[in-house]
């Protein structure tokens, strides 16, 4: 007999090693995230996917199942607090979804469709950012950076580059270049790797194919991002 | 391009790699060697060492910034760190440090234009019981006053080196005042290896069960637990077992000094003068997990203390206490390294401490796996509190129910507590678990006492009304930070210096703590402002459960206790500084123009807009 776990009330398999996030996911539950994409190593960061696992605190993406583990999920407390933590990312950044050309394929704006955020609420920080266009394909705008680190890990993992890291600390951590000169242009990076397809938000977005598709007929123009993640091949790319 | 400023990289740093072994887990060590050599790290160095150390640049520039010693842009010849704690402010540091800043003619946090010198603030430093504080290129200056300021002023002026300025501006006093089993009674090197070698590794791991241990940290995890989890852990690659070069299960223990709690200063008189018996409480603990090797981490606060604690490591090794065959024990082997850290509070948080051992940048960890099954590069590690290996090498000696007769039932054993703020005799006391808050101020000798910050702003805030309440973990746990405040003492400012304290010091890896620290920062600058209003302290009671409950470690989920805290039992003080008005706009309208005022150099009425 298989293991299983319980997500707001409905028993799921788990196979052994499975977080609760690739169990939900298997079972087509939707658990709000941006930091993950299963197609890399779980990293943790953006707290998006916590759920309260037997009443405690978890991140879904990092914490393997259990037998007998009972999770709530959507529920109206955990919602309001991942609300607060999209309202964080838009002010910490500077998110200007009607000018940028990922809206509509943004995973950013659709969590927050899907929450319900109506505001950002906090004040923003509007920091100061840089943005690099030397690379002949590819803009890198960290303005929308949300630190998830996905460009990190398919720059490392899947296309063996290493072409982006994090510096800094606290609220100064910063998206830096493999490069002598820390532009985009001078490194590795080729608009074929798979780190130009990952980043959830428009901090990597390719050149020349701006508006190919009309805003309006774009990914999360007609179904929210929890029906689109549980209806198709959740959690890979969305161009 | 720019011209390449350092055309000699390779030559400069050929030295300081070699010393290293060209050793990646270095690489913070290298990178503390670099910023003491070009007082920051030049991108040159950064592309060097990524090529010697097989490592990309981004990595490489990932670690230099994430430290607050380490700087990638160029800091002073001489830079002065004052110690912002707020035991420092609370004798005058921001005045002192604003005295000194126009007596060298330089802003604070900015370089003076001869690149002679840089003054800013830095985290506690752990010399609250002698300060206002600073650290001149990582040497602690103590007991501040204009005079001294003067003297170091005009020694930066000439020029003079670091290591010729007179002794006793760097003189560190222990201040033992009330010394116990660990500080008090005669400990001979050795004795506690002879008995757990006399009575074997297992019985040893008994008699430390049997003492109930806990850990000195503040979080209380029993130690033989810890230990025996490590012991039965065994690290596996693909399938078979990591093994050491002679064969062995590679096991580490790994004791934490990393003391960066602010108010707490305990480890330091440990290292400084009882420095045998925690090398000796890590000794034991190797013999029970099977450790070969130890680290000692030691904050960069310490540095200081680093040559010193390598001569007692050097007298062990020739005393047999160390290295091979430890006291003729065939087999017995075990020795211990010292790491340097580079200003990161965060590296206290024991995976976070495991990544900065290995060079890389101090992000605490996903767990489980916790690092008794995977810490250090992956293998089975013990991670335990400098006071805790010392009681460990006491209860080796004297055995677990000598050890479990002191205290309480769940606290066994004495404390360390590094009191400071208002009162007479700030220093070291050792005490058995279960005194009382009312017992200790009296000793310490306060008048008006009116609330203590138990264990720093990740503890608890304790009001004049509780004085009654016991440190023990039954009660009021504490890592040993004590800090006082008489009745005169305006409690927001506390709350308000500890929550710049979580912002400098959250590790940026997480949303809810890397975001919320910070908005909980500008809710309390905006409250000290004067504009603050009754829907910020609502915002506060807010930021504080979503760092509670959301964030990925222990800074994140106790950044919001002292302003919660203060907010609880010390209504008043907030309240006194809110407008009585339901909302206040946070964009300041007159501060907005304070970059037109600072590039244009005016003051004037017509500057501002009142």
């Amino acid at each position: 007999m298989s293991k299983t776990i319980t997500i707001d009330g409905n028993e799921i398999p788990f196979a052994e090693g499975q977080t609760i996030m690739d169990a939900a996911m298997a079972a087509k539950i939707y658990i709000p995230h941006l930091c993950h994409n299963p197609e890399f190593k779980p990293h943790g960061s953006c707290k998006l996917c916590t759920v309260r696992a037997n009443g405690r605190a978890v991140s879904a993406c990092t914490m393997p199942a259990g037998e007998g583990m009972v999770i709530e999920n959507k529920t109206g407390e955990l919602d309001d607090e991942r609300r607060a933590i999209v309202q964080m990312l838009f002010v910490e950044g500077n998110h200007l979804c009607p000018t940028c050309e990922k809206s509509g394929n943004c995973q950013l704006q659709a969590v927050a469709y899907c929450l319900d955020m109506m505001s950002p609420h906090y004040n923003h920080f509007y920091p100061p950012r840089e943005v690099d266009a030397s690379h002949p394909d590819v803009f890198l705008d960290r303005n929308r950076c949300i630190l998830c680190e996905l460009c990190v890990r398919a720059s490392r993992d899947v296309d063996g580059k290493n072409v982006f890291g994090l510096s800094g600390r606290g609220i100064g951590s910063r998206l830096v270049v493999n490069s002598a000169s820390g532009r985009l242009g001078d490194s590795t990076f080729a608009v074929t790797d798979r780190a130009a397809q990952v980043c959830p938000t428009g901090a990597i977005l390719i050149k020349r194919q701006g508006f190919s598709v009309p805003i309006g007929s774009r990914i999360y123009d007609h179904k929210p991002i929890c029906q689109v993640e549980t209806e198709g091949k959740s959690g890979g790319e969305h161009e | 391009m720019e011209p390449c400023e350092f055309p000699h990289i390779e030559e400069q740093l050929g030295p300081i790699l070699g010393r290293h072994g060209g050793d990646a887990t270095r690489l913070l060590q290298i990178l503390r060697e670099v910023q003491d050599c070009f007082h920051f790290i030049p991108p040159e160095a950064v592309s060097c060492l990524a090529s010697h150390l097989n490592l990309s640049r981004a990595e490489v520039e990932g670690v230099a910034g994430f430290y607050s010693f380490l700087s990638l842009t160029p800091r002073g010849e001489y830079r002065v760190l004052f110690s912002d704690n707020i035991t420092d402010n609370m004798l005058g540091k921001a005045e002192l440090m604003q005295y000194f800043c126009n007596k060298l003619w330089v802003e604070p946090g900015k370089v003076s234009e001869d690149n002679l010198v840089s003054v800013d603030s830095t985290s506690c430093t752990g010399m609250c019981d002698q300060g206002p504080a600073a650290l001149v290129n990582g040497w602690p200056l103590t007991s501040l006053d204009n005079n001294r300021l003067d003297l170091v002023a005009e020694l930066i002026r000439i020029r003079k080196p670091v290591a010729e300025w007179p002794e006793m501006l760097f003189e560190v006093r222990d201040n033992i005042r009330r010394p116990g089993m660990l500080l008090g009674e005669a400990f001979e090197p050795g004795a506690g290896i002879r008995a757990t070698l006399a009575r074997g590794a297992e019985a040893t791991l008994k008699e430390v069960d049997a003492s109930n241990l806990r850990g000195r940290g503040g979080a209380g995890f029993k130690t033989a637990s810890k230990w025996s989890f490590c012991h039965a852990a065994i690290a596996e690659e693909e399938g078979s077992m990591i093994c050491d070069v002679g064969g062995h299960p590679e096991r580490f223990i790994v004791c934490n000094a990393d003391e960066g709690e602010p108010g707490t200063f305990k480890d330091r008189v440990l290292l400084s003068s009882h420095a045998d018996l925690v090398f000796e409480g890590m000794t034991v603990g190797a013999r029970v997990v099977g450790a070969r090797k130890g680290f000692l981490y030691l904050r960069g606060e310490y540095r200081y203390l680093l040559k010193p604690l390598e001569a007692v490591l050097e007298r062990r090794r020739a005393a047999g206490l160390l290295g091979e065959n430890i006291l003729g024990e065939a087999g017995f082997v075990f020795d211990i390294e010292i790491h340097l850290g580079a200003g990161a509070y965060i590296c206290g948080e024991e995976s976070a401490l495991i990544e900065s051992l290995e060079g890389k940048r101090g992000r605490p960890r996903n767990r489980p796996p916790f690092p008794v099954t995977r810490g250090y590069l992956g293998r089975p590690t013990v991670v335990d509190n400098v006071e805790t290996f010392a009681c460990a090498a006491r209860i080796a000696e004297k055995g677990g129910a000598w050890f479990a007769a002191m205290g309480t039932a769940q606290s066994t054993g004495t404390k360390i507590l590094s009191i400071s703020g208002d009162c007479a005799r700030p220093g070291i006391y050792e005490y058995p678990f279960g005194v009382t808050v009312e017992e200790i101020l009296r000793d310490c000798g306060t008048e008006d006492a009116h609330a203590v910050q138990v264990s720093g702003p990740s503890g608890t805030l304790v009001s004049w009304q509780e004085f009654g309440r016991r440190i023990a973990f039954e009660d009021l746990p504490t890592a040993g930070a004590f800090m006082v405040f008489h009745r005169q003492r305006e409690m927001f400012a506390a709350a308000h210096n500890f929550a710049h304290f979580f912002a400098h010091e959250s590790c940026g890896f997480c949303t809810p703590c890397r975001v919320g620290t910070q908005l909980q920062k500008r809710i309390m600058d905006k409250i000290a402002g004067g504009h603050g209003t009754p829907a910020d302290l609502e915002e506060l009671k807010q930021l504080g459960h979503i760092l509670g409950t959301m964030s990925h470690c222990g800074l994140g989920h106790t950044a919001a206790n002292p302003v919660l805290d203060t907010l609880k039992k010390f209504p008043g003080t907030f309240e006194r500084k809110l407008k009585a008005l339901s909302f206040e706009p946070a964009f300041d309208l007159d501060g907005a123009l304070a970059t037109a005022r600072s590039i244009t150099g005016r003051d004037d009425e017509w500057a501002h807009l009142l």
